[in-house]
């Protein structure tokens, strides 16, 4: 990484977390849940550069929230640092189990099969009556031992710890996509055979990536939805950088705030119209506008 | 001579169908083997027992005199035998570089990292070292899919080479290539496996090949082993020549013997 570029993003963070505290409160929301999907979609990119679409990304995106929720309720905690861990493990834990069989199948098996895994998870927690069936239940706003710093718009820790969590894991995967690891997705998008005879295992490359995508879950946010909207987001936002999901969550919040305000009633009109927009004129997702003017910069 | 590669009663069948059988064949050390034989012949099927991609229906493989019955292509290539595709089998979207750094991290020893980055200045240097070896520099920043064949075919051989196998089984390394350029790609093959020291087997189609590179020669004819011995005792075999060459033979004979 060149010395500015790192400078920027060492010193953005500290803009950024300040920044936050003026925020209006629906803003700081907003931003809140479009960082979360984010993280579910660093998640899924990973996946999708191997060539394999998870619609069961919600699986840990709602395990996470509820082992949250079911903490908080039972043990009467709200600290980040007992339950950030806890939803974390039990992502994991699931994904180990899970991993073993999905990375067994490719494409349109392995989007239905992950499906179906979150799917099961639906049914039972819509029928556990503990849980809120299907109403769900609320979550405690968060807190570091006790401390929950907030002003006039509302509690601040949830997006500060959204944000701090989203950079470190964007860090971690711009790190990890020029890894040999990474790498090695493309690899297996690519030919499954000769990366056999280059003497690895693809099953065990996807199951790496596949826990890996489960890891990052968001833990704030007892709200789930469906893991289309996550593929929706990886294809706005495009899967060739890890700003990219980011960006496309945040586009994807705005976008869907202001097609609710606009027409209550056909607000997914106005999301499947963009989507079908994007598709057709940027299919690389938004970011490829991003590429394209870097490679107008290189050739000028 | 010591044998690195020992095949005794090898047989695969499909259902009802024959696909090899009897196949006794050794290699050793540092040999350049050729393999002729026509389509469904047993060829092919031979190099995917032999690397572990299909099952032998009975039979015993020997490297190095263990066996490597059972085992899976990765585990055969960590042993030490690696091989080329007669289609060429690549990452057809990506650079030709990038090509080179995956498959050798890939091959390098231990887990694949997820932390330290594959491109480093001393792994570009040696791709570039690599692609010199074959040729095939210039196209280093090109993307795989919109290269010649000829091309694809000899960044397949570098790459299976990237293991540093002791053996090193080619299918068809001239399939798809113009006749005129058959020559210098075998030639820029068998220079860069020669630096290697391995021994090879590669299977062909065209006499004068075969008659250039080969020291020794395997026929194959329908799933067996019809004739092997030096070159130009199996190219004179009747056998051979009535069941695989062919009338093809007359036609070549003066050439082949003056590059021989």
């Amino acid at each position: 990484m060149p010395g500015t570029k790192k400078l920027l993003l060492i010193g953005g963070m500290p803009l950024l977390l300040l920044g936050s505290w003026f925020l209006p409160g629906w803003l700081g929301f907003l931003l809140t849940i479009a960082l979360a999907k984010g993280l579910v979609v660093l998640g899924l990119l990973l996946l999708m550069r191997a060539g394999l679409v998870s619609f069961g990304q919600g699986l840990y995106y709602c395990l996470g929230a509820y082992t949250v929720g079911a903490l908080g309720q039972y043990l009467e905690t709200s600290n980040v640092l007992l339950l950030l861990p806890a939803a974390l493990t039990a992502g994991l834990g699931v994904a180990t189990l899970l991993g073993l069989l999905i990375c067994r199948y490719r494409d349109i098996f392995f989007a239905m099969l992950s499906m179906a895994f979150s799917m099961i998870l639906y049914g039972v927690l819509v029928k556990t009556m503990t849980f809120g069936s299907s109403d769900g239940f609320n979550v405690a706003p968060p807190s570091l031992f006790g401390w929950a710093p907030a002003n006039d718009n509302g509690p601040l820790l949830t997006l500060w710890l959204a944000l701090i969590i989203t950079f470190i894991a964007a860090l971690f995967v711009w790190r990890y996509l020029r890894s040999p690891m990474g790498y090695a997705a493309e690899a297996v998008r690519e030919n499954e055979i000769r990366v056999e005879y280059l003497g690895r295992s693809v099953q065990r490359i996807i199951y790496t990536k596949y826990l890996l995508a489960a890891g990052h879950i968001d833990p704030e946010m007892a709200y789930w939805t469906t893991s289309g909207e996550f593929v929706f987001i990886a294809l706005v936002g495009g899967t060739s950088h890890v700003a990219a999901p980011l960006l496309g969550a945040i586009l994807f919040e705005l976008l869907r705030t202001y097609a609710f305000e606009i027409s209550p009633y056909t607000w997914q009109m106005i999301l499947g119209i963009s989507l079908l927009g994007i598709i057709l004129f940027l299919p690389q997702g938004v970011w490829s506008l991003v590429e394209r003017y870097q490679a107008r910069l290189k050739s000028s | 001579m010591n044998a690195l590669l020992e095949t005794r009663d090898l047989a695969k069948g499909f259902g009802a169908i024959t696909a090899a059988a009897e196949i006794n064949v050794v290699i050793n050390a540092a040999e350049i083997v050729g393999v002729i034989g026509s389509n469904g012949a047993g060829k092919t099927t031979f190099i995917n027992m032999v690397t572990g991609y299909l099952p032998p229906s009975s039979g015993e493989i020997l490297f190095q005199g263990k066996s490597i019955v059972g085992k899976k292509p990765r585990q055969v290539m960590h042993a030490g035998i690696s091989r080329s595709f007669q289609v060429a089998q690549l990452f057809p979207e990506l650079t030709m570089l990038d090509n080179v750094l995956i498959a050798h991290g890939m091959v390098a020893d231990g887990q694949l990292s997820l932390w330290r980055p594959l491109k480093t200045p001393q792994g570009v240097d040696q791709a570039k070292a690599l692609l010199a070896d074959y040729d095939i520099s210039e196209y280093i920043d090109e993307k795989v899919a919109v290269l010649p064949q000829g091309v694809r075919k000899l960044l397949d051989i570098a790459l299976a080479m990237l293991g540093e196998p002791k053996v090193l089984l080619l299918d068809e390394p001239t399939s798809g290539v113009a006749i005129e350029d058959k020559f210098e790609l075998m030639d820029t093959v068998m220079g860069a496996l020669r630096k290697s020291g391995a021994a090879v087997l590669f299977v062909e189609h065209d006499m004068e090949v075969i008659a250039r590179y080969s020291t020794r020669l395997l026929a194959f004819y329908d799933g067996r082993v019809l004739a092997d011995g030096p070159t130009h005792e199996v190219m004179a075999n009747s056998k051979v020549q009535e069941l695989v060459i062919g009338n093809h033979l007359e036609i070549k004979k003066p050439k082949e013997l003056a590059h021989a």
